[in-house]
């Protein structure tokens, strides 16, 4: 019999309702190898104790008509969790206790499953590598040193080192497909709208959505079924008949429409990307999908479009932290006083750098030539998406111009270190649904992804997509449990 | 020489200016480094004024609905304990917060 800990999620699920296992048996499995793992830094909070009573409850009067029965699981900690600690990776909400639950992670409990604990962000999930958390850097389980890419870092490195079965994210730029590309996993940022925002801590609210990070797409589908709803709690989420996309998903793609993006060729890029592309194409082909080649001309203005408009967004969202209502106060002289050293203290250099950054742009007599423009570029962008829809039913393109690279390379360069999202963040700011899927190493053995982007709504299209591929991929995460030795 | 369309430098006073208005204190040495990352961050992002973007629309959100309408009902009631519990500084009645009328 395999390893409880190596089956995905749809197995698990499969061998609880059989009674194969108990909810008790693997919670306390996932706890344990959790104990052992803790070089990783993944969690910010566990909730082991109450896990293990709720997995009792579970066995002692199971519902097996649930989609995760019994199923333990670890989530971002952006979520804000009824009566567990949310800390979003700041110390200004260090001992924020939320009195109420987000509608994705609800999603997840009323479906049977059972919180293991939090998982360690970037702060405020700003950050490409997890190296803005004020909890410190997570490691990838990977390599030593090595980041698990950011802002979901906690999340893939728990994911990839199997310390929860599956788990979910948040994707404002790319944090989940970014670190589920470093981590040889599978990520999903769904269709602005599909996914509730509330009681998600925010970041950039127009851009934000959450989504599941698993160990293959089956498990992928499975999860986005369960998070994905509307909620009138949120005022953009939108209320569409969502499908089964876990019993829909199938392997015929024939005839499909893929196309190929010129501008995704950027300098620089290691030619194992460029390999693994073609080797997507192929592959594609082999599905029976047409190969068509594209154009998104505006590409290459996405991402400094984007760091107008998410640090605009974040600096007005983030200037709910006042040391007032909640969160980390420092005293102060008088009330400014107490606004500004608690902030300056309670808020990480980058955060503090984005907030500057939207302060500015956002400021009286610059809000044209910066806030305006990039609005006006987000709307070119979309626009390339929506023109290119009409001939294409997905795209391809890598996840990441790069593989993962190690602690510390970057922090100096916020612009090298934005770069890491260039793939990613377009998806965004048209708000279309993208998945990243690993595709094969690198010659440092670390695990590069590639990403299918499709039509708003398209989730099953592009689950499908990755369905198929992966099995011609048929990539296998080893990673040999070298930090619990 | 390349054709740079830079139109302005963030000076110190600016950053200075920036963190005001941010309510967040910066000390000159975190001031001097921040001058260096934001220059170094609108640099780049001023390569968007190669676009001509003068007959395009900006696109303010993606969700491109009318917001809906909801009855104006209480729908979350007796929750005063819940919004003030993690409130920095203990009080069960207010929030409190240093003096602002002398």
């Amino acid at each position: 019999m395999t390893n409880l800990i190596d089956l995905t999620l749809s197995d698990l699920v499969k061998k609880i309702k059989s009674k194969e296992i108990s909810s008790k048996e693997i919670t306390s499995v996932y706890i344990e190898r959790s104990n052992k793992s803790k070089k990783l830094n993944t969690y910010v909070e566990q909730t082991f104790d109450e896990a293990i009573k709720n997995s009792e409850k579970f066995d002692n009067n199971p519902n097996f008509n649930k989609k995760l029965s019994g199923i333990p699981l670890a989530v971002k900690d952006l979520f804000c969790t009824k009566n567990v600690k949310t800390t979003a990776g700041s110390k200004i909400l260090e001992n924020f206790v939320p009195t109420y639950e987000a509608t994705v992670t609800q999603n997840l409990w009323n479906e049977g499953a059972i919180l293991l604990g939090k998982l360690n962000c970037d702060e405020f999930a700003m950050g490409s590598s997890n190296e803005t958390s004020y909890f410190g850097n997570v490691i990838s389980p990977i390599d030593d040193n090595l980041v698990p890419g950011g802002s979901s870092g906690g999340s893939a490195s728990a994911l990839a080192a199997k310390l929860t079965p599956a788990t979910i994210g948040t994707d404002t730029g790319g944090s989940i497909r970014q670190p589920a590309s470093f981590t040889g996993t599978v990520g999903l940022k769904p269709t602005y709208g599909s996914c509730s925002r509330y009681g998600i801590v925010a970041f950039a609210s127009s851009l934000d959505q959450a989504g599941p990070m698993t160990r293959d797409v089956k498990d992928c589908a499975l999860m986005l079924e369960v998070i994905s709803s509307f909620d009138p709690k949120d005022s953009t989420s939108i209320n569409f008949k969502r499908p089964n996309y876990f019993s829909d998903l199938n392997k015929n793609i024939k005839g499909k429409k893929i196309g190929i993006p010129k501008e995704y060729r950027v300098d620089g890029m290691p030619t194992e990307i460029e390999n693994l592309w073609e080797k997507g194409k192929t592959y594609l082909k082999d599905c029976g999908a047409e190969i068509i080649d594209i154009s998104l001309p505006h590409t290459n203005y996405a991402l400094p479009a984007y760091y107008i408009v998410a640090p605009a967004e974040a600096s007005s969202n983030l200037a709910r932290y006042d040391g007032v209502k909640y969160g980390f106060r420092a005293d102060g002289e008088n009330l400014i006083d107490m606004y500004e050293k608690t902030r300056s203290l309670g808020f990480g250099d980058e955060v503090k750098r984005r907030i500057m950054i939207g302060t500015y742009v956002l400021s009286s007599g610059y809000y044209d030539a910066y806030y305006l423009k990039a609005q006006k570029v987000r709307k070119l962008i979309k626009n390339d998406f929506d023109k290119v829809f009409n001939k294409v039913d997905a795209i391809l393109t890598p996840s990441t111009p790069s593989s993962a690279f190690k602690i510390g390379d970057k922090t100096n360069d916020p612009v090298s270190m934005y770069l890491n999202d260039i793939f990613t963040v377009p998806v965004n700011l048209a708000g279309l649904p993208g998945i990243s899927i690993p595709a094969g190493l690198d010659k440092n053995n670390y695990p590069l992804g590639l990403q299918i982007i499709g039509k708003p709504f398209d989730e099953q299209v592009i689950l499908d997509i990755a369905f198929s591929m992966e099995e011609k991929i048929n990539f296998k995460l080893k990673t040999n449990d070298w930090w619990i030795k | 020489m390349p054709l740079i369309n830079y139109h302005m430098s963030i000076d110190l006073k600016t950053v200075k200016h920036i963190s005001k208005l941010s309510r967040i204190s910066i000390d000159d040495q975190k001031a001097k480094k921040l001058e260096k990352d934001l220059n170094a961050i609108f640099k780049w992002i001023e390569q968007l004024n190669q676009l001509n973007t003068d007959k395009v629309e900006p696109l303010t959100s993606i969700a491109e609905t009318t917001l809906r309408f909801r009855k104006d009902q209480i729908e979350s009631k007796n929750i005063r304990e819940d919004i003030l519990k993690n409130s920095p500084k203990d009080n069960k009645d207010y929030f409190v917060v240093p003096k602002v009328v002398e």
